[in-house]
């Protein structure tokens, strides 16, 4: 029990850093995959299709290779080892922000093009007619809608990038799996310690799932029937 | 070496190399998905059963597997599957023989079985989707309970599956990239041994990743004409 | 029901069967298994193992009258997967030490090898001190204690590796764990390419793996650097692992191990593959 106990401290050690990487890459995994909606629904065709491509490259290749292209495949190339870059690139947490980064953007792309795709035109051509333009009618209408619409789907993609980070225990960064991959190699107690990572990863997934339904929950109030309230006429 | 001699197929290009691992991946993700398909079944039948015992086992099976990394995965059937399989060796039959898992199996068991999970709701949802009224009308035929699974039940679960295994495959595809922890020289691992062979890793990824590309694309590619036959005759909305 | 109760005893009646008359207690075959990516000692040639582990394997079987079957294992599962019985020795530059005995037994040592560093040429780093000392850190430790301080000043804020599970990252650890950030690798191979890459500043690992990295094409902006080091973390030197359970099999491996010392042919196969007799001196 000891050793359990013992080796789940040393896990969690590894969580700050695995939620530095989820939440930097999700944050501006999503600025891009904002960007590339845009580019995606916009009507200048060469935008179109470099958004196309850019979806078609990230869903297409594994994570793990995207991994490596950037942390072994630049450094390479002495060009990129002499450059401003190399700072940034030389480190493996970067590295895998990165490659964490323009991968999520590519799924969260579709799903925010889907999500502003699920606006209904009629809403848009109301708000239109009451004179909201720009900035507003993104604000009031567009947004909400389409948050609403994508937000279920996004959360599936937040729980997919947790699990996603344990691949940075492969170029040496020690989040849990790093370390309880260092932790049993030392020991030779593997399945009890990857045991206890699993479960460190568990009880994270079921506070997003918790966490996520909770927002929805309170986002889709106007879709529920309101609480009925009953009087007890016997108390007067 | 400039790029088309190093993965061309001549005497000295990684070529054929390469070509023999994109095999290796293609084995390995089927025998995957095969494995998943089999517990993905047995898991929605779990579920869709009156059985609470039944659909809690399939429950907590598919919210392991679909929450904690398939990297731990792996690791798990690397370090521990073949340990399983010989304890169990050797308090059933009392021997103190190894049962050999070779890595092959270990990746596509690994990957199989957090797959599995995924196909569990491919399954139950396909199955879910179809009209109840026609398994009644059937049964009302007086078509026996096998009867009813071959000619209705199972053309519309394949029909019903097939854009969500359109999905379950890509990612079996690309998780096979990680069975490369274990050894087995698969697509990834090969790019890997290449790169530390030639010094020219860039080359080997990106041609690494072009090839999963052209896998991913067929294979889209052959997913829709699936679906497009599947739903021949079916009147669309 | 009863069918598919008869069907199961008779599959497990012909498994065991099987299972149990293939009994390789009297070794007539011996299945070895070896990392296969750490020059000079073990590394993929054409498709086929070879090394300085893999030829005295195939020695020492010939002493021990049995027919060897040599496979590649990486190093991060190795001792895994001889626990479950996936191969019956392992050979592969690995030494003897405490933790490891916890888990596993070893033949007598068959090789005794310092550990040293490796660095850019053109680093700040390649000039440690105790250049090209060999010390012993049990015997020696006063003076490695002075040298391993003087490396602590240099090293503050640099990035060190080796590779996973090896008594180099035990060493690193241990000394330099504080000042410096050491990270671990699956393969020597890995930080090798990151050490050139300048993703890391210091690599440790054997010596004679280190002279065999640097003598490779694309690998000349290397050197080796400070002192070498034996002893205490480094255990008594390589052996051949083996589970406890198999003491049958340590003693075969012993005697064919001393009998290979005996005539001479161990020091012939370390000067063969590592110039230098690294053979144990008892």
């Amino acid at each position: 029990m000891n050793f359990y106990l013992t080796t789940l401290v040393k896990l969690l050690t590894g969580v700050p850093l695995l939620l530095q990487l989820v939440s930097l890459s999700v944050s501006l995994g999503a600025l891009l995959a904002v960007a590339l909606a845009l580019m995606l629904r916009s009507s200048l065709s060469p935008l179109v299709w470099i958004g196309r491509a850019y979806v078609f490259v990230f869903r297409g290749t594994p994570l793990l290779v995207q991994l490596f292209c950037i942390y072994y495949g630049l450094a390479q190339f002495g060009a990129i080892r002499n450059s401003f870059l190399w700072p940034i690139l030389r480190d493996p947490f970067w590295c895998t922000i990165l490659a964490l980064t323009l991968n999520t953007a590519a799924y969260g792309a579709e799903i925010v093009r889907g999500g502003l795709q699920a606006v209904p035109h009629g809403q848009i051509e109301a708000a239109r007619a009451a004179g909201m333009s720009g900035v507003l009618l993104f604000r009031r209408i567009i947004f909400p809608i389409a948050l609403r619409q994508a937000l279920p789907v996004y959360g599936n993609e937040l729980i997919l990038m947790v699990k996603a980070t344990s691949l940075a225990s492969i170029v040496t960064l020690m989040e849990v799996t790093g370390i309880a991959y260092a932790l049993a190699s030392e020991t030779y107690r593997h399945v009890e310690i990857l045991a206890c990572a699993g479960l460190i990863y568990l009880s994270i997934n079921f506070l997003l799932t918790r966490g996520l339904a909770l927002i929805e929950h309170r986002l889709s109030a106007h879709m529920r029937l309101p609480k009925l309230v009953t009087v007890d006429a016997t108390h007067y | 070496m400039p790029y088309f001699e190093l993965m061309g197929f001549g005497p000295l290009g990684w070529g054929w190399y390469m070509m023999s691992a994109a095999g290796m991946t293609l084995a390995v993700s089927l025998s995957a998905l095969a494995i998943g398909a089999i517990l993905g079944s047995l898991a929605a039948a779990a579920k869709l059963s009156r059985s609470r015992v039944a659909y809690g086992i399939a429950d907590a099976y598919t919210t392991v597997m679909r929450g904690i990394p398939d990297l731990l995965v792996i690791y798990l059937f690397y370090f521990g599957g073949s340990l399983a399989i010989t304890v169990i060796a050797q308090r059933i039959l009392q021997s103190n023989q190894f049962i050999g898992v070779p890595s092959f199996l270990t990746g596509a068991l690994a990957v199989g079985v957090v797959s599995g999970a995924y196909q569990t709701e491919v399954i139950r949802a396909a199955y879910l989707a179809i009209y109840p009224g026609e398994i009644e009308a059937a049964r009302a035929f007086g078509m026996s309970r096998l009867l009813v699974s071959r000619r209705i039940i199972l053309p519309q679960l394949i029909r019903f599956a097939i854009p969500g295994m359109g999905n379950v495959w890509q990612a079996v595809l690309k998780e096979s990239a990680l069975i490369s922890v274990t050894g087995l020289v698969e697509l990834l691992r090969a790019a890997q041994v290449g790169s530390g062979s030639t010094r020219q890793p860039f080359d080997f990824f990106i041609t690494a990743g072009a090839i999963y590309l052209v896998l991913t694309a067929v294979s889209t590619w052959l997913f829709h004409r699936a679906e497009s036959r599947a739903s021949r005759g079916v009147r669309r909305a | 029901m009863r069918d598919l109760r008869a069907v199961l005893l008779v599959a497990f009646g012909f498994l065991a069967a099987g299972i149990l008359g293939a009994n390789a207690k009297d070794w007539t075959t011996v299945r070895i298994a070896t990392e296969g990516a750490f020059r000079p000692w073990n590394f993929v040639e054409g498709g086929k193992l070879g090394g300085f582990d893999v030829e005295l394997a195939y020695e020492l079987c010939k002493r021990m009258n049995v027919t060897c079957e040599l496979m590649a294992q990486d190093w991060d599962g190795i001792i895994p997967a001889l626990q479950a019985g996936k191969y019956d020795a392992i050979m592969a530059a690995m030494t003897i030490t405490p933790k490891r005995r916890e888990v596993i037994d070893f033949s007598r040592t068959y090789a005794v090898g310092p550990h040293g560093f490796a660095v850019q040429k053109a680093g700040p780093l390649a000039n440690l001190p105790g250049a090209g000392k060999s010390l012993s850190l049990t015997k020696d430790a006063d003076e490695a204690k002075k040298v391993v301080d003087g490396m602590r000043d240099m090293l503050k804020g640099k990035v060190v590796a080796a590779q996973v599970s090896t008594t180099d990252l035990a060493f690193l650890e241990k000394y330099f764990g504080d000042v410096a950030t050491v990270r671990s690798y699956k393969t020597t191979e890995q930080h090798d390419l990151d050490l050139i890459a300048g993703r890391v500043d210091l690599i440790m690992t054997g010596v004679t793996a280190l002279n065999a990295t640097i003598e490779k094409p694309g690998y000349e902006t290397l050197t080796l650097a400070g002192p070498t080091f034996t002893n205490d973390v480094f255990g008594e030197g390589t052996g051949v692992g083996l589970r406890k359970s198999d003491p049958e099999l340590k003693a075969m491996f012993d005697k064919a191990i001393n009998s290979s010392i005996a005539d001479g042919t161990l020091k012939a196969l370390h000067l063969k593959w590592f110039k230098t007799d690294n053979s144990p001196k008892e």
